[in-house]
């Protein structure tokens, strides 16, 4: 079996990993650059060091039911997330959790934060979370600026890439606001059927969400122009801009399908498919945040890293494991974060300095 | 690290797969004694553990289960079919369910009083996540003997409810006369010619009433009673009403495909529920079909019995159902 002890290198010489205890609902790194943290369904987060991976993880329970949602916080050292117990939180590598907001009886489905980087230091760290049809919005103490209130459940939620805008997917289109504005009045994006996810373009050019309907769909924020991306077999549930935004990843197919977002893509254009080959689906992607490789996850567990010039692929981890449902990287693009339903975790580190 | 848990997991997550969890859909007008129902349901000694999706967080459950606040957010399906419209919040949550920890034996969705179940029933074919992980095994409708006339004559849903229904439950049996509770029987076969109905004082029933009967199993339809499909020839005038046909010669597959294919797509809207057993020529199994609304499903189901005659049934439940037309219809299915 040599080719599964190839498609295990990165992970046995790069990574650490362990089965943890339930479905692996996310994975989110802290602003500090010492933890990644993977969120569970037993309501538990697992935090590994990334300076000492394969030292005891330390876990807490944070929430009474599964956890839903998780990102990064906006402040160093913590983690924020969102459960099934109605309940918004931070915790942090240390073991201190506090409620930000209690929705009641609703899910905490979404959660979303932003941090400005470097040089921006005067823009607002803003969090949000979507509960049923609402968006609530807070400011980095946690306190709530506003709820913002949407036709139907709130689907996904996506900051643009300088923390000015959010926006909502739902039934019928998507929404997306201003979050420091005086009167909150949401541009409105309409297009009919079940939207269940979103994302912005790094540029803030162009809106895209994944839709019930096996396909995407996308609006020219300059024009209004839609964008459909149709052609899938199975729920594209995954979606992922490249860094420049030229490419845009998604799951559902057994290829990671990548649409141009230039040259007057993605309308009238097909499609790049990189990975194919198999009859497995991808679950889940995530384009690296400094480079043009793409992430990507298949439903048998299967871990690969696309490059798109080239079309070079590099495995990282064998089928086997539990289809992948989690898959980040740090903000510096050197840490991939690994999940799958059966709760495998696993870091793996790809800095050059590392063996 | 070696993976000390992963075969078990593995073999965890196989099992899963074959391990639908059944979902119940509890429907009945406001009053009618669903809640009630439910209530029993819970609080029964079963050992079990259920999750209820409910759209009025109220007095509810018992600590063992989850109670799940849902909005019912019906949307239409952008596939060329009018009337296929799904619940996409069921979508979302059966999904999160997924995620917990912890296995349910059973999920029980409560839908509010003027609901049409269809949007509840279609969801359960038309999302693969959905399909991949929980099956529909039945529409429980709980109606009440006394106010059921009533309701009949001022809400649509009503007559809605007890068409989609695989089981009836005729509560508050104790508030109506004799005659009366036989006329509002004839009212409900008039309408469902094939769930049976279980009569009840404050929704008092055994809990296997009305859980997991299987009622969408394909190899269940045999239950059809040819007893209720003889027995509908006399008319009440309700809007919607049951047919059945009888066939004796063997069905010629092809033509039945494509009669029965631009049936639904032309009358789907108003054909709520088809259910038959088919008799195939060259077959020795019999065939067992079932649709709601435009969706359709079916397959060979086991061998015909040596003493069960070979005929073709064909059940319709809908409103403006023309007979003469859907018998020469099913009739022409037959091989020459």
């Amino acid at each position: 079996m040599s080719q599964t002890l190839d498609a295990e290198t990165l992970l046995q010489t790069r990574g650490a990993h362990r089965m943890l205890d339930a479905y692996v609902v996310g994975a989110a790194f802290e602003r500090g650059g010492e933890f990644a943290a993977f969120a569970l369904g037993d309501g538990s987060l697992h935090f590994a060091s990334l300076g000492e991976p394969k030292e005891d993880w330390k876990n807490f329970v944070v929430h009474d039911g599964a956890i839903l949602s998780v990102a990064s916080d906006v402040v160093a050292g913590a983690i924020v997330t969102g459960g099934d117990d109605g309940d918004f939180r931070r915790t942090t590598a240390t073991g201190e959790s506090t409620t930000l907001a209690d929705l009641g009886s609703k899910w905490v489905e979404h959660v979303a934060a932003y941090a400005p980087g470097r040089g921006r230091e005067r823009d607002a760290s803003t969090l949000c979370c979507a509960a049923g049809r609402q968006l609530h919005v807070f400011d980095a103490a946690g306190q709530r600026l506003k709820v913002l209130e949407h036709p139907s459940t709130v689907t996904g939620i996506a900051f643009d890439a300088r923390g000015k805008r959010v926006a909502a997917s739902h039934y019928n289109g998507a929404s997306v606001w201003f979050t420091g504005a005086k009167t909150d009045t949401p541009r409105r994006l309409e297009w009919k059927g079940s939207h269940t996810g979103i994302s912005l373009h790094p540029d803030g050019e162009a809106v895209v969400t994944t839709m019930q309907e096996n396909s995407l769909h996308g609006w020219r924020l300059s024009d209004g122009q839609h964008m459909r991306m149709s052609g899938y077999p199975t729920k594209p549930l995954s979606i992922s801009f490249s860094r420049t935004g030229r490419w845009l990843a998604s799951s559902g197919a057994d290829t990671v399908v990548l649409w141009p977002f230039f040259g007057g893509g993605p309308m009238g254009k097909a499609p790049t498919e990189l990975a194919g080959g198999g009859s497995v689906v991808v679950t889940r992607v995530a384009f690296n945040p400094r480079s043009e490789v793409v992430a990507a996850g298949f439903a048998d567990g299967r871990v690969i890293l696309g490059e798109i010039e080239g079309g070079r692929i590099l495995p990282v981890m064998a089928p086997g494991r539990g289809p992948v449902s989690a898959l980040s990287w740090n903000e510096g693009g050197s840490h991939l974060a690994i999940g799958t339903e059966t709760g495998f975790a696993g870091i793996i580190d790809l800095s050059k300095g590392n063996k | 690290m070696p993976d000390t848990n992963q075969a078990a997991a593995l073999n965890a997550a196989a099992a899963s797969v074959t391990d639908l969890i059944p979902v119940t859909v509890l429907t009945g007008y406001l009053g009618a004694g669903k809640t009630t129902l439910l209530n029993r349901i819970l609080t029964e000694k079963h050992g079990k553990k259920y999750a209820v999706i409910v759209n009025e967080f109220g007095e509810l459950g018992v600590d063992n289960d989850l109670v799940v606040d849902a909005d019912e957010e019906v949307f239409e399906m952008n596939n060329g079919c009018i009337c296929c419209t799904v619940r996409g919040d069921l979508i979302r949550i059966l999904g999160g369910l997924m995620k917990r920890k912890e296995r349910f034996d059973g999920i029980i969705i409560e839908t509010t009083g003027l609901a049409n179940p269809a949007p509840v029933a279609q969801t359960f074919f038309v999302d693969e996540g959905v399909r991949a992980r929980a099956r529909l095994d039945a529409i429980v409708t709980v109606v009440d003997a006394k106010n059921l006339p009533a309701r009949l004559a001022d809400s649509a849903e009503a007559a809605a409810q007890i068409a989609f229904a695989d089981v009836i439950l005729l509560n508050k049996i104790d508030l109506v006369t004799h005659q009366e509770l036989t006329a509002v029987e004839a009212r409900i076969r008039a309408i469902n010619a094939l769930a049976p109905i279980i009569r009840s004082e404050r929704s008092g029933v055994p809990v296997d009433a009305v859980l997991g009967r299987n009622a969408f199993d394909l190899s269940r339809i045999l239950a059809l009673d040819p007893d209720f499909l003889e027995s509908d020839e006399h008319e009440h005038n309700e809007d919607i009403a049951s047919m059945s046909f009888t066939v004796s010669r063997p069905i010629d597959p092809q033509k039945f495909n494509s009669w029965i294919g631009a049936l639904l797509n032309a009358k789907g809207g108003d054909i709520l529920r088809t259910k038959g057993i088919l008799d195939y020529a060259g077959e020795s199994r019999r065939y067992a079909f079932q649709a709601v609304h435009m969706i359709a499903d079916g397959d060979f189901i086991g061998p015909w019995k040596d003493d069960e005659p070979r005929q073709s049934r064909l059940v319709f439940i809908g409103r403006d159902l023309n007979r003469p037309q859907l018998r020469r219809g099913f009739e022409s299915c037959q091989v020459a």
